[in-house]
């Protein structure tokens, strides 16, 4: 029996990202870690997608909050917005459109960066000046997604709790402390912390994507523009995928 | 003889050998049983149409690619047998100029051309680095772009910062990948003159690789002809342009 050809492609994609992110493990454990270069890449994927993440978490929270009005007062239960609110945002809707966002900004900047290195032969060029490219652009790209998606997370959360607080006092009016306060008491470790750890598994695939689909661009000009549009649509659908994961196995263990 | 050659090779010693070399990607056999070597000293033009597996052919050389069969010795050392550090020595002493310059896009050029010297590991300080960064940069011409991104530079002044980052090392060896194409004639001709003066001054040995008849003439002692995979006839451009048969004649018309 014969597979169809777009499954026999699926396949054997996923065979080549499993051996890539092998190579990365591997890689990882030599010595020599490059550093300088790892601090530059965290530095210019948070310095690029700030201005994104705040404009992204602001509007999501404010949306959030003036959505689920009228039907909370249907219940008559507008005391709850904040609560409910920090719940979903915090829990789930923050990581997973932040990390779409950063799928789409740090995935393809760094698919269309590495494409074009690899055309233009500057990783070859690397490679004969004594440097492993494979280190010096692969893992510490990887490392600085990894670390830098749940630090942008966190910062969209705050910004996104913040336009809600304002969403709230659109209608009502509420003191900051009093809406932190009830965030605060809303919120358990079981919601927060199975949050946060799956932002570094979002993290971790953007990055392996994004170094994927660059460093094993085919030649031409084309081959870039190709490499920047896969990584976006396979980095988003990783993040799915892991959400979905994430949320079985938090649930497995009780933590709900 | 033509007299426009530059001065013929007085010892014979060979620097590079390249004997029975294999290199098929799938059913593409690109190099077929390919033989060559290079003397101390000379610049020798490998000519060959675009797709006969030129740059195929300094890649495994220079170990970025790896040959199914065959050997390389470069500079006394079997190059397929070489680990990495043996490797990245060997690099050390054999410089690249690839076709599309492989400028660092997100660096200076002042830093394209520390990156080589900091990455082999050499212990310079900073104002040595300094100072073999201006000497390269002087050789071709363009001290004045040590701060400007390569994207402000043009065609050829990259070719030229590639060359000076390549030449940064004083490689013993260097293999020009198509140094020419894709540039107007009067930069070809300031490319051309650049690796004149490259192995006047360093006495560096040379593979060059082109199908741009000026460059060939204008640069070579010697001329090694791909077709087919194969070194098919090889000579001085005198030689190589009185040779009877078709497939040598069509360069040359
Ligand atoms: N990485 C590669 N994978 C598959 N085929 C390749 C690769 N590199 C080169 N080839 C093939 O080898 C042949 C020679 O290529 P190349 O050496 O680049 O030609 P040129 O003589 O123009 O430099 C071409 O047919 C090309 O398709
Ligand atoms: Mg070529």
């Amino acid at each position: 029996m014969k597979l169809p050809l777009g499954t026999q492609r699926t396949l054997a994609e996923i065979g080549d990202i499993s051996r890539f992110t092998w190579r990365f493990f591997q890689e990882c454990g030599r010595p020599k870690f490059e550093v300088q270069e790892f601090f530059r890449q965290c530095f210019m994927i948070g310095n690029r997608s700030l201005g994104l993440v705040a404009i992204t978490g602001f509007i999501l929270g404010l949306v959030m909050t003036i959505q689920s009005r009228p039907t909370m007062a249907q219940f008559g239960a507008e005391d709850w917005i904040p609560s409910m609110v920090a719940i979903s945002i915090i829990r789930e809707i923050g990581p997973v459109v932040i990390a779409l966002i950063c799928a789409g900004k740090i995935g393809s900047g760094i698919g269309a960066e590495l494409g074009s290195m690899k055309v233009t032969e500057q990783i070859d060029a690397m490679e004969v000046s004594g440097t492993n490219p494979f280190k010096y652009l692969v893992v510490t790209r990887v490392w600085a997604t990894t670390l830098m998606v749940p630090i942008l997370v966190i910062f969209a959360d705050f910004i996104s709790l913040y336009g809600s607080y304002l969403a709230v006092n659109m209608r009502d009016v509420t003191s900051l402390a009093l809406f932190t306060q009830q965030v605060v008491e809303i919120l358990e470790f079981s919601d927060v912390l199975p949050a946060f750890f799956k932002t570094f598994f979002f993290g971790f695939a953007i990055g392996v994507i994004g170094c994927y689909k660059g460093y094993t661009s085919s030649k031409g000009t084309e081959g870039v523009g190709l490499a920047a549009n896969s990584a976006v649509v396979v980095a988003s659908l990783m993040v799915f995928i892991i959400d979905l994961l994430a949320v079985q196995i938090t649930d497995l263990l009780g933590l709900t | 003889m033509l007299m426009t050659t530059p001065p013929t090779i007085s010892d014979r010693e060979v620097v590079l050998e390249v004997r029975h070399l294999y290199k098929s990607f799938g059913d593409n056999h690109v190099l077929k049983d390919f033989n060559l070597e290079l003397y101390r000293g000379e610049n020798l033009v490998v000519l060959g149409k675009s797709g006969s597996g030129k740059s195929v052919l300094i890649k495994c050389i220079i170990g970025l690619m790896h040959p199914e069969q065959g050997e390389i010795q470069v500079l006394a050392k079997n190059v397929i047998g070489l680990n990495k550090e043996q490797l990245d020595q060997m690099r050390t002493r054999v410089g690249f100029l690839f076709q599309s310059n492989a400028l660092y896009d997100s660096m200076t050029v002042r830093e394209n051309l520390e990156f080589p010297l900091r990455r082999h590991g050499r212990d310079k300080s900073h104002s040595e680095v300094n100072d073999l960064v201006m000497e390269a940069l002087v050789n071709v011409g363009l001290p004045h772009t040590v701060d400007m991104m390569p994207s402000e530079l043009s065609g050829g002044m990259r070719k030229r910062i590639a060359l000076a980052r390549t030449m940064i090392l004083k490689p013993e060896i260097m293999l020009y990948d198509e140094p020419t194409t894709g540039l107007d004639p009067i930069t070809s001709r300031e490319i051309n003159d650049l690796i004149l003066k490259v192995q006047e001054i360093y006495k560096t040995s040379s593979i060059i690789i082109s199908h741009d008849m000026g460059c060939v003439k204008y640069t070579a002692n010697r001329v090694a002809l791909l077709v087919d995979g194969r070194c098919f006839a090889s000579g001085s451009y005198a030689d190589l342009q009185k040779h009877p048969d078709s497939a040598v004649k069509g360069f040359f018309q």
